[in-house]
Protein backbone atom coordinates (compact mmCIF):
# COMPACT_ATOMS: atom_id res chain seq x y z
CA UNK A 1 0.00 0.00 0.00
CA UNK A 2 1.69 2.93 -0.89
CA UNK A 3 -0.80 5.54 0.64
CA UNK A 4 1.93 6.31 3.18
CA UNK A 5 4.53 7.08 0.65
CA UNK A 6 2.10 9.32 -1.86
CA UNK A 7 1.63 11.89 1.41
CA UNK A 8 3.45 15.22 0.88
CA UNK A 9 2.47 17.12 4.23
CA UNK A 10 1.06 15.80 7.06
CA UNK A 11 -0.29 17.84 10.40
CA UNK A 12 -1.04 15.98 14.02
CA UNK A 13 -3.09 18.11 15.94
CA UNK A 14 -1.54 21.25 14.95
CA UNK A 15 -1.56 25.22 16.17
CA UNK A 16 0.27 27.87 16.24
CA UNK A 17 0.24 30.71 18.77
CA UNK A 18 1.17 34.43 18.99
CA UNK A 19 1.24 36.63 22.17
CA UNK A 20 -0.19 34.20 24.21
CA UNK A 21 -3.22 34.10 21.71
CA UNK A 22 -3.97 30.97 19.72
CA UNK A 23 -3.99 31.85 15.77
CA UNK A 24 -5.44 28.55 14.98
CA UNK A 25 -5.18 24.80 16.75
CA UNK A 26 -6.13 21.24 16.33
CA UNK A 27 -5.47 21.09 13.14
CA UNK A 28 -4.96 17.68 11.31
CA UNK A 29 -5.07 17.15 7.56
CA UNK A 30 -3.11 15.57 5.34
CA UNK A 31 -2.44 16.23 1.38
CA UNK A 32 -1.40 13.81 -0.74
CA UNK A 33 0.09 13.56 -4.11
CA UNK A 34 -2.82 14.38 -6.92
CA UNK A 35 -5.14 15.89 -4.39
CA UNK A 36 -6.15 19.26 -3.60
CA UNK A 37 -7.32 20.04 -0.25
CA UNK A 38 -9.26 23.45 -0.07
CA UNK A 39 -9.00 25.21 3.35
CA UNK A 40 -12.59 27.45 4.00
CA UNK A 41 -12.96 29.68 6.54
CA UNK A 42 -14.32 33.18 7.74
CA UNK A 43 -11.42 35.74 7.99
CA UNK A 44 -8.97 35.44 10.97
CA UNK A 45 -10.43 32.15 10.79
CA UNK A 46 -6.54 30.68 10.77
CA UNK A 47 -6.10 29.39 6.84
CA UNK A 48 -3.63 30.93 6.39
CA UNK A 49 -1.60 30.53 9.44
CA UNK A 50 -2.43 26.82 8.96
CA UNK A 51 -0.87 26.62 5.15
CA UNK A 52 2.79 28.42 7.14
CA UNK A 53 2.89 25.95 9.88
CA UNK A 54 2.37 23.24 6.92
CA UNK A 55 5.48 24.87 4.97
CA UNK A 56 7.31 25.26 8.05
CA UNK A 57 6.95 28.94 8.37
CA UNK A 58 6.30 29.31 11.56
CA UNK A 59 8.69 26.77 13.82
CA UNK A 60 7.31 26.98 17.71
CA UNK A 61 4.07 24.95 16.50
CA UNK A 62 1.90 23.03 19.14
CA UNK A 63 1.57 19.27 17.57
CA UNK A 64 3.96 18.43 14.65
CA UNK A 65 4.26 18.46 10.68
CA UNK A 66 5.52 15.86 8.84
CA UNK A 67 6.29 17.61 5.77
CA UNK A 68 7.63 14.42 2.52
CA UNK A 69 9.16 16.89 0.04
CA UNK A 70 10.94 19.61 -0.67
CA UNK A 71 9.89 21.29 -3.86
CA UNK A 72 7.34 23.30 -2.27
CA UNK A 73 5.39 25.81 -4.42
CA UNK A 74 3.97 28.40 -2.66
CA UNK A 75 1.53 31.16 -3.44
CA UNK A 76 1.12 33.58 -0.41
CA UNK A 77 -1.73 35.52 0.61
CA UNK A 78 0.01 39.04 0.93
CA UNK A 79 3.43 39.69 0.15
CA UNK A 80 5.63 42.85 0.49
CA UNK A 81 8.62 43.24 -1.94
CA UNK A 82 11.45 45.86 -1.49
CA UNK A 83 11.14 47.99 -4.44
CA UNK A 84 15.08 49.01 -3.57
CA UNK A 85 15.18 45.65 -5.30
CA UNK A 86 16.00 46.29 -9.28
CA UNK A 87 13.86 43.06 -10.06
CA UNK A 88 12.30 41.75 -13.27
CA UNK A 89 9.61 39.57 -13.46
CA UNK A 90 12.52 37.05 -15.06
CA UNK A 91 14.83 37.09 -11.75
CA UNK A 92 11.74 36.44 -9.79
CA UNK A 93 11.03 33.45 -12.04
CA UNK A 94 14.29 31.83 -10.82
CA UNK A 95 13.92 33.18 -7.20
CA UNK A 96 14.35 30.25 -5.44
CA UNK A 97 15.86 27.60 -8.12
CA UNK A 98 17.15 27.81 -11.15
CA UNK A 99 14.76 27.10 -13.52
CA UNK A 100 15.31 26.43 -17.33
CA UNK A 101 14.33 29.05 -19.72
CA UNK A 102 11.86 27.07 -21.60
CA UNK A 103 10.09 25.98 -18.14
CA UNK A 104 9.99 29.78 -17.28
CA UNK A 105 8.36 30.57 -20.70
CA UNK A 106 5.78 27.93 -20.67
CA UNK A 107 4.80 29.04 -16.76
CA UNK A 108 4.69 32.22 -17.54
CA UNK A 109 2.33 31.61 -21.14
CA UNK A 110 0.57 29.48 -19.34
CA UNK A 111 -0.81 32.21 -16.68
CA UNK A 112 -1.04 34.55 -19.53
CA UNK A 113 2.03 36.49 -18.74
CA UNK A 114 4.59 35.78 -21.02
CA UNK A 115 4.84 39.77 -22.32
CA UNK A 116 5.51 40.82 -19.03
CA UNK A 117 9.08 38.59 -18.70
CA UNK A 118 11.58 41.62 -18.66
CA UNK A 119 9.40 44.19 -17.18
CA UNK A 120 10.07 45.64 -13.60
CA UNK A 121 8.38 43.56 -10.97
CA UNK A 122 6.84 46.90 -9.63
CA UNK A 123 5.43 48.31 -12.48
CA UNK A 124 2.59 45.23 -12.69
CA UNK A 125 -0.92 45.58 -11.51
CA UNK A 126 -2.18 43.60 -8.73
CA UNK A 127 -3.60 40.73 -11.03
CA UNK A 128 -0.43 40.27 -13.34
CA UNK A 129 1.61 40.30 -10.00
CA UNK A 130 -0.91 37.80 -9.00
CA UNK A 131 -0.42 35.28 -12.15
CA UNK A 132 3.24 35.81 -12.08
CA UNK A 133 3.54 34.74 -8.69
CA UNK A 134 1.43 31.32 -9.78
CA UNK A 135 3.54 30.82 -12.76
CA UNK A 136 6.38 31.41 -10.17
CA UNK A 137 5.12 28.52 -8.26
CA UNK A 138 4.48 25.89 -11.02
CA UNK A 139 7.42 26.75 -13.03
CA UNK A 140 9.57 24.51 -10.28
CA UNK A 141 7.48 21.55 -11.08
CA UNK A 142 6.67 21.67 -7.53
CA UNK A 143 5.32 18.33 -5.85
CA UNK A 144 3.43 20.59 -3.20
CA UNK A 145 1.71 23.67 -4.25
CA UNK A 146 0.76 25.97 -1.24
CA UNK A 147 -1.68 28.53 -3.25
CA UNK A 148 -2.91 31.22 -0.55
CA UNK A 149 -5.93 32.83 -2.07
CA UNK A 150 -4.15 32.59 -5.56
CA UNK A 151 -6.49 34.73 -8.00
CA UNK A 152 -7.21 37.67 -6.12
CA UNK A 153 -7.06 40.50 -8.06
CA UNK A 154 -7.61 38.71 -11.07
CA UNK A 155 -10.29 39.82 -13.30
CA UNK A 156 -13.62 36.83 -13.48
CA UNK A 157 -12.62 35.13 -16.77
CA UNK A 158 -9.16 35.23 -15.87
CA UNK A 159 -10.00 33.38 -12.40
CA UNK A 160 -11.87 30.75 -13.90
CA UNK A 161 -8.92 30.25 -16.38
CA UNK A 162 -6.57 30.04 -13.13
CA UNK A 163 -9.03 27.44 -11.49
CA UNK A 164 -8.72 25.58 -14.43
CA UNK A 165 -4.81 26.08 -14.57
CA UNK A 166 -4.69 24.70 -11.26
CA UNK A 167 -6.87 21.82 -11.85
CA UNK A 168 -4.70 20.54 -14.33
CA UNK A 169 -1.65 21.33 -12.80
CA UNK A 170 -2.68 18.90 -10.49
CA UNK A 171 -3.39 16.07 -12.89
CA UNK A 172 -0.51 16.85 -15.17
CA UNK A 173 2.02 17.11 -12.61
CA UNK A 174 0.02 14.37 -10.05
CA UNK A 175 1.42 17.06 -7.12
CA UNK A 176 -0.97 17.96 -4.56
CA UNK A 177 -2.53 20.95 -3.64
CA UNK A 178 -3.05 22.89 -0.65
CA UNK A 179 -6.04 25.85 -1.93
CA UNK A 180 -7.08 28.64 0.04
CA UNK A 181 -9.89 30.54 -1.31
CA UNK A 182 -13.26 32.70 -0.49
CA UNK A 183 -15.02 31.75 -3.82
CA UNK A 184 -17.11 28.29 -3.09
CA UNK A 185 -18.17 28.41 -6.43
CA UNK A 186 -15.15 27.96 -8.55
CA UNK A 187 -13.20 26.15 -6.02
CA UNK A 188 -15.12 23.32 -5.36
CA UNK A 189 -15.81 21.54 -8.68
CA UNK A 190 -12.24 20.75 -8.58
CA UNK A 191 -11.97 20.05 -4.53
CA UNK A 192 -11.48 16.46 -3.21
CA UNK A 193 -11.48 17.05 0.15
CA UNK A 194 -12.47 20.58 1.96
CA UNK A 195 -11.26 21.27 5.51
CA UNK A 196 -13.73 24.37 7.28
CA UNK A 197 -11.55 25.92 10.00
CA UNK A 198 -12.78 28.74 12.32
CA UNK A 199 -9.79 28.89 14.85
CA UNK A 200 -10.24 25.37 15.25
CA UNK A 201 -11.55 22.59 11.88
CA UNK A 202 -15.08 22.58 12.53
CA UNK A 203 -15.79 20.23 9.87
CA UNK A 204 -14.35 18.84 7.15
CA UNK A 205 -14.69 16.33 4.22
CA UNK A 206 -15.55 15.77 0.66
CA UNK A 207 -17.30 18.99 -0.67
CA UNK A 208 -20.93 17.38 -0.08
CA UNK A 209 -19.90 15.75 3.20
CA UNK A 210 -18.95 19.59 4.55
CA UNK A 211 -21.97 21.80 2.99
CA UNK A 212 -24.36 19.47 5.06
CA UNK A 213 -22.74 20.20 8.29
CA UNK A 214 -24.36 22.08 10.09
CA UNK A 215 -21.73 23.96 12.14
CA UNK A 216 -20.68 24.85 8.27
CA UNK A 217 -24.39 26.54 7.93
CA UNK A 218 -23.86 28.21 10.90
CA UNK A 219 -20.42 29.47 9.74
CA UNK A 220 -21.55 30.02 6.15
CA UNK A 221 -25.28 30.86 6.27
CA UNK A 222 -28.08 28.52 4.15
CA UNK A 223 -26.91 30.26 0.74
CA UNK A 224 -23.36 28.94 1.08
CA UNK A 225 -24.55 25.49 1.56
CA UNK A 226 -26.40 25.03 -1.44
CA UNK A 227 -24.12 26.36 -3.34
CA UNK A 228 -21.66 23.76 -1.98
CA UNK A 229 -24.27 20.87 -2.70
CA UNK A 230 -24.53 21.91 -6.47
CA UNK A 231 -21.15 21.64 -6.99
CA UNK A 232 -21.09 17.55 -5.66
CA UNK A 233 -17.69 16.46 -6.86
CA UNK A 234 -17.63 14.54 -10.02
CA UNK A 235 -14.07 13.07 -11.09
CA UNK A 236 -13.65 12.46 -15.10
CA UNK A 237 -11.02 10.08 -13.84
CA UNK A 238 -9.79 7.79 -10.79
CA UNK A 239 -6.20 7.42 -8.80
CA UNK A 240 -4.54 4.22 -8.50
CA UNK A 241 -3.04 3.88 -5.04
CA UNK A 242 0.32 4.73 -6.77
CA UNK A 243 -1.51 7.99 -7.43
CA UNK A 244 -1.12 7.34 -11.68
CA UNK A 245 -4.18 8.75 -13.24
CA UNK A 246 -7.34 6.54 -14.55
CA UNK A 247 -9.53 7.04 -17.01
CA UNK A 248 -12.73 6.16 -16.20
CA UNK B 1 56.96 55.86 -11.41
CA UNK B 2 54.73 55.76 -8.22
CA UNK B 3 56.17 55.51 -4.43
CA UNK B 4 55.82 52.14 -3.12
CA UNK B 5 53.39 52.76 -0.35
CA UNK B 6 50.77 53.98 -3.57
CA UNK B 7 51.18 51.27 -5.56
CA UNK B 8 50.04 49.24 -2.36
CA UNK B 9 47.38 51.57 -1.45
CA UNK B 10 45.82 51.46 -5.11
CA UNK B 11 46.51 47.38 -4.59
CA UNK B 12 45.02 47.38 -1.35
CA UNK B 13 41.53 49.34 -2.69
CA UNK B 14 41.02 47.72 -5.33
CA UNK B 15 40.61 44.73 -3.51
CA UNK B 16 38.59 46.12 -0.72
CA UNK B 17 36.21 47.49 -3.85
CA UNK B 18 35.62 44.19 -5.01
CA UNK B 19 34.49 43.05 -1.92
CA UNK B 20 32.17 45.73 -0.82
CA UNK B 21 30.64 46.37 -4.40
CA UNK B 22 28.30 42.93 -3.94
CA UNK B 23 28.17 43.67 -0.37
CA UNK B 24 26.98 46.90 -0.64
CA UNK B 25 24.15 46.06 -3.04
CA UNK B 26 22.88 43.61 0.06
CA UNK B 27 23.38 46.11 2.57
CA UNK B 28 21.24 48.59 0.31
CA UNK B 29 18.65 45.97 -0.35
CA UNK B 30 18.47 44.43 3.67
CA UNK B 31 18.07 48.18 4.97
CA UNK B 32 21.57 48.12 7.21
CA UNK B 33 23.22 51.11 6.42
CA UNK B 34 22.59 51.52 10.53
CA UNK B 35 23.96 47.75 10.86
CA UNK B 36 27.35 48.54 8.92
CA UNK B 37 28.34 52.07 10.74
CA UNK B 38 27.55 50.34 14.16
CA UNK B 39 30.19 47.10 13.33
CA UNK B 40 32.56 49.83 12.17
CA UNK B 41 32.13 51.88 15.05
CA UNK B 42 32.61 48.89 17.26
CA UNK B 43 36.06 48.55 14.93
CA UNK B 44 38.27 51.23 17.48
CA UNK B 45 37.64 48.76 20.46
CA UNK B 46 39.14 46.07 17.70
CA UNK B 47 41.70 48.28 17.05
CA UNK B 48 43.14 49.31 20.52
CA UNK B 49 42.66 45.45 21.38
CA UNK B 50 44.93 44.82 18.30
CA UNK B 51 47.56 47.07 19.80
CA UNK B 52 46.98 46.13 23.53
CA UNK B 53 48.05 42.24 22.93
CA UNK B 54 49.63 43.19 19.79
CA UNK B 55 47.17 41.03 17.49
CA UNK B 56 46.12 41.36 13.90
CA UNK B 57 44.74 44.80 13.03
CA UNK B 58 42.33 43.01 10.95
CA UNK B 59 41.40 39.65 12.77
CA UNK B 60 41.03 41.79 15.93
CA UNK B 61 38.62 43.93 14.24
CA UNK B 62 36.76 40.79 13.02
CA UNK B 63 36.32 39.17 16.64
CA UNK B 64 35.16 42.59 18.19
CA UNK B 65 32.73 42.98 15.44
CA UNK B 66 30.95 39.39 15.24
CA UNK B 67 30.94 40.00 18.56
CA UNK B 68 29.33 43.22 18.98
CA UNK B 69 26.82 41.71 16.21
CA UNK B 70 26.04 38.21 18.18
CA UNK B 71 25.00 40.89 21.47
CA UNK B 72 23.04 42.93 18.77
CA UNK B 73 21.18 39.75 18.11
CA UNK B 74 20.96 38.80 21.64
CA UNK B 75 19.34 42.05 22.56
CA UNK B 76 16.79 42.13 19.82
CA UNK B 77 15.64 38.85 21.33
CA UNK B 78 15.71 40.16 24.99
CA UNK B 79 14.39 43.41 25.09
CA UNK B 80 11.47 45.48 23.26
CA UNK B 81 13.48 48.58 22.22
CA UNK B 82 13.28 49.44 18.61
CA UNK B 83 16.65 47.93 16.22
CA UNK B 84 17.69 51.51 15.71
CA UNK B 85 18.19 52.64 19.54
CA UNK B 86 19.67 49.18 20.07
CA UNK B 87 22.10 50.16 17.02
CA UNK B 88 22.67 53.22 18.03
CA UNK B 89 23.59 51.61 21.82
CA UNK B 90 25.76 49.52 20.85
CA UNK B 91 27.61 51.69 17.80
CA UNK B 92 28.29 54.65 20.54
CA UNK B 93 28.96 52.81 23.73
CA UNK B 94 31.69 50.62 22.24
CA UNK B 95 33.21 53.18 20.27
CA UNK B 96 33.16 55.06 23.89
CA UNK B 97 34.99 52.20 25.06
CA UNK B 98 37.56 51.61 22.14
CA UNK B 99 38.58 55.85 23.55
CA UNK B 100 38.04 55.27 27.10
CA UNK B 101 40.68 52.48 26.45
CA UNK B 102 42.99 54.37 24.04
CA UNK B 103 43.38 57.04 26.65
CA UNK B 104 44.95 54.08 28.79
CA UNK B 105 47.49 52.96 25.88
CA UNK B 106 49.67 56.03 26.64
CA UNK B 107 52.68 53.95 25.99
CA UNK B 108 51.55 54.23 22.26
CA UNK B 109 51.46 56.77 20.27
CA UNK B 110 47.95 56.39 18.47
CA UNK B 111 46.88 57.93 14.77
CA UNK B 112 43.12 58.62 15.67
CA UNK B 113 42.90 60.66 12.25
CA UNK B 114 44.38 57.75 10.34
CA UNK B 115 42.03 55.33 12.12
CA UNK B 116 38.52 57.20 11.76
CA UNK B 117 39.48 58.45 8.02
CA UNK B 118 41.55 56.08 6.63
CA UNK B 119 45.74 56.32 5.81
CA UNK B 120 47.06 55.03 2.71
CA UNK B 121 50.77 55.46 4.38
CA UNK B 122 49.53 52.44 6.66
CA UNK B 123 49.14 50.08 4.15
CA UNK B 124 51.62 47.14 4.71
CA UNK B 125 52.62 43.91 2.18
CA UNK B 126 50.92 42.07 5.25
CA UNK B 127 47.44 43.78 4.43
CA UNK B 128 47.73 43.20 1.09
CA UNK B 129 47.70 39.56 1.75
CA UNK B 130 45.35 40.13 4.44
CA UNK B 131 42.79 41.80 1.90
CA UNK B 132 43.25 39.68 -0.83
CA UNK B 133 42.85 36.29 0.38
CA UNK B 134 40.05 38.03 3.25
CA UNK B 135 38.12 39.23 0.05
CA UNK B 136 38.40 36.39 -1.73
CA UNK B 137 36.65 34.11 1.06
CA UNK B 138 34.11 36.68 1.58
CA UNK B 139 33.52 36.55 -2.54
CA UNK B 140 33.25 32.90 -2.12
CA UNK B 141 31.08 32.42 0.33
CA UNK B 142 28.75 35.22 -0.34
CA UNK B 143 28.56 33.43 -4.03
CA UNK B 144 27.54 30.42 -2.30
CA UNK B 145 24.85 31.79 0.22
CA UNK B 146 23.39 33.83 -2.51
CA UNK B 147 20.68 32.16 -3.37
CA UNK B 148 19.33 31.90 0.12
CA UNK B 149 20.32 35.61 1.00
CA UNK B 150 19.04 36.95 -2.21
CA UNK B 151 15.76 35.20 -1.93
CA UNK B 152 15.11 35.99 1.84
CA UNK B 153 15.56 39.54 1.36
CA UNK B 154 13.15 39.45 -1.80
CA UNK B 155 10.69 37.60 0.31
CA UNK B 156 11.49 36.04 3.40
CA UNK B 157 8.20 33.40 3.64
CA UNK B 158 9.03 32.04 0.11
CA UNK B 159 12.47 31.56 0.55
CA UNK B 160 11.77 29.36 4.13
CA UNK B 161 8.30 27.63 2.68
CA UNK B 162 10.60 26.73 -0.58
CA UNK B 163 13.45 24.95 1.88
CA UNK B 164 16.33 27.60 1.25
CA UNK B 165 17.03 27.74 5.23
CA UNK B 166 17.37 32.02 5.11
CA UNK B 167 18.23 32.01 8.64
CA UNK B 168 21.92 30.31 8.45
CA UNK B 169 22.28 32.34 5.05
CA UNK B 170 21.57 35.69 6.97
CA UNK B 171 24.10 34.67 10.49
CA UNK B 172 26.42 34.04 7.38
CA UNK B 173 25.64 37.31 6.04
CA UNK B 174 26.01 39.27 9.45
CA UNK B 175 30.19 37.29 9.63
CA UNK B 176 31.01 38.72 6.47
CA UNK B 177 29.81 42.09 6.75
CA UNK B 178 32.23 41.78 9.97
CA UNK B 179 34.74 40.77 7.99
CA UNK B 180 34.83 43.10 5.28
CA UNK B 181 34.80 46.38 8.06
CA UNK B 182 38.05 43.91 9.38
CA UNK B 183 39.69 44.36 6.31
CA UNK B 184 39.04 47.47 5.03
CA UNK B 185 39.50 49.69 8.47
CA UNK B 186 43.05 50.76 7.80
CA UNK B 187 41.99 52.15 4.06
CA UNK B 188 39.24 53.79 4.29
CA UNK B 189 39.07 54.20 8.67
CA UNK B 190 35.88 53.79 10.02
CA UNK B 191 34.00 56.77 9.83
CA UNK B 192 33.39 55.98 6.50
CA UNK B 193 33.48 51.83 5.76
CA UNK B 194 29.86 52.29 5.47
CA UNK B 195 30.06 54.70 2.78
CA UNK B 196 32.15 52.74 1.00
CA UNK B 197 29.29 49.99 1.11
CA UNK B 198 26.46 52.35 0.59
CA UNK B 199 27.22 54.56 -1.94
CA UNK B 200 28.20 52.70 -5.07
CA UNK B 201 25.26 50.69 -4.34
CA UNK B 202 23.34 53.43 -4.49
CA UNK B 203 24.74 54.77 -7.60
CA UNK B 204 24.28 51.57 -8.89
CA UNK B 205 20.69 51.09 -8.00
CA UNK B 206 19.76 54.25 -10.21
CA UNK B 207 21.47 52.70 -13.39
CA UNK B 208 20.17 49.01 -12.95
CA UNK B 209 17.09 46.74 -13.74
CA UNK B 210 17.66 43.75 -12.42
CA UNK B 211 19.81 42.64 -9.41
CA UNK B 212 22.94 41.10 -11.19
CA UNK B 213 23.60 44.45 -13.26
CA UNK B 214 23.25 45.94 -10.10
CA UNK B 215 26.13 44.52 -8.30
CA UNK B 216 28.23 44.73 -11.38
CA UNK B 217 27.83 48.34 -11.62
CA UNK B 218 28.45 48.09 -8.05
CA UNK B 219 31.78 46.90 -8.06
CA UNK B 220 33.25 48.82 -11.06
CA UNK B 221 31.84 52.33 -9.20
CA UNK B 222 33.61 51.06 -6.29
CA UNK B 223 37.25 50.84 -8.56
CA UNK B 224 36.52 53.65 -9.98
CA UNK B 225 36.06 55.78 -6.64
CA UNK B 226 39.14 53.87 -5.36
CA UNK B 227 41.71 55.06 -8.39
CA UNK B 228 39.69 58.81 -8.52
CA UNK B 229 40.35 58.95 -4.86
CA UNK B 230 43.67 57.19 -4.25
CA UNK B 231 44.98 59.56 -7.65
CA UNK B 232 43.73 62.97 -5.67
CA UNK B 233 44.64 61.65 -2.16
CA UNK B 234 48.46 61.97 -3.45
CA UNK B 235 47.84 65.05 -5.73
CA UNK B 236 46.10 66.91 -2.86
CA UNK B 237 47.36 65.23 0.10
CA UNK B 238 44.22 64.74 1.54
CA UNK B 239 43.26 61.54 3.76
CA UNK B 240 42.55 58.25 1.87
CA UNK B 241 39.04 57.52 3.04
CA UNK B 242 37.44 60.79 2.65
CA UNK B 243 38.80 60.93 -1.14
CA UNK B 244 37.61 57.46 -2.03
CA UNK B 245 33.96 58.47 -0.54
CA UNK B 246 33.81 62.04 -2.49
CA UNK B 247 34.80 60.19 -5.88
CA UNK B 248 31.84 58.13 -4.94
CA UNK B 249 29.96 60.78 -4.56
CA UNK B 250 30.84 62.28 -7.85
CA UNK B 251 29.60 59.35 -9.39
CA UNK B 252 26.23 59.00 -7.56
CA UNK B 253 25.59 62.33 -8.87
CA UNK B 254 26.30 61.75 -12.43
CA UNK B 255 24.06 58.59 -12.22
CA UNK B 256 21.37 60.97 -11.27
CA UNK B 257 21.90 63.29 -13.92
CA UNK B 258 21.75 59.65 -16.17
CA UNK B 259 18.02 59.08 -14.79
CA UNK B 260 17.08 62.48 -16.10
CA UNK B 261 18.14 62.25 -18.50
CA UNK B 262 16.46 58.92 -19.58
CA UNK B 263 13.32 60.42 -17.88
CA UNK B 264 13.34 63.50 -20.56
CA UNK B 265 14.13 61.34 -23.24
CA UNK B 266 10.75 59.28 -22.86
CA UNK B 267 8.57 62.23 -22.55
Amino acid sequence: MSSENSTLVKLNNAGFKQNDKWLVEGVSLTVKKGKIVTLIGPNGSGKSTTAKIALGIYKNIEGSVEKYTNKVGYVPQKISIDWTLPLRVYDFMLLTENIKDEAIDEALTLTGVIHLKNKNLGNLSGGEFQRVLIARAISKKPELLVLDEPVQGVDYTGEIALYELIKRISDTLNCGILLISHDLHTVMTATDHVVCLNGHVCCSGTPMDVAKNNEYKTLFGEQASQILSVYEHKHDHVHSDKGEIKKN
Amino acid sequence: MFDDFFIRALIAGLGIALVTGPLGCFVVWRRLSYFGDTLAHSALLGVTLAYSFELNIALSVFIISSLIALILIQLQKKTNLPGDALLGLLAHSSLAVGLVVIGFLTFIRFDIMGLLFGDILAVTTDDLLIIWTGGAVILIVLKLIWKPLFASTVNYELAEAEGLNPDRAKAIFTILMAAVIAISIKMVGLLLITGMLIIPAAMARNISDSPQKMVLFSIIGGLLSVLLGLFSSLEFNTSSGPSIIMAALVLFILSLLNIKQSIKLKN
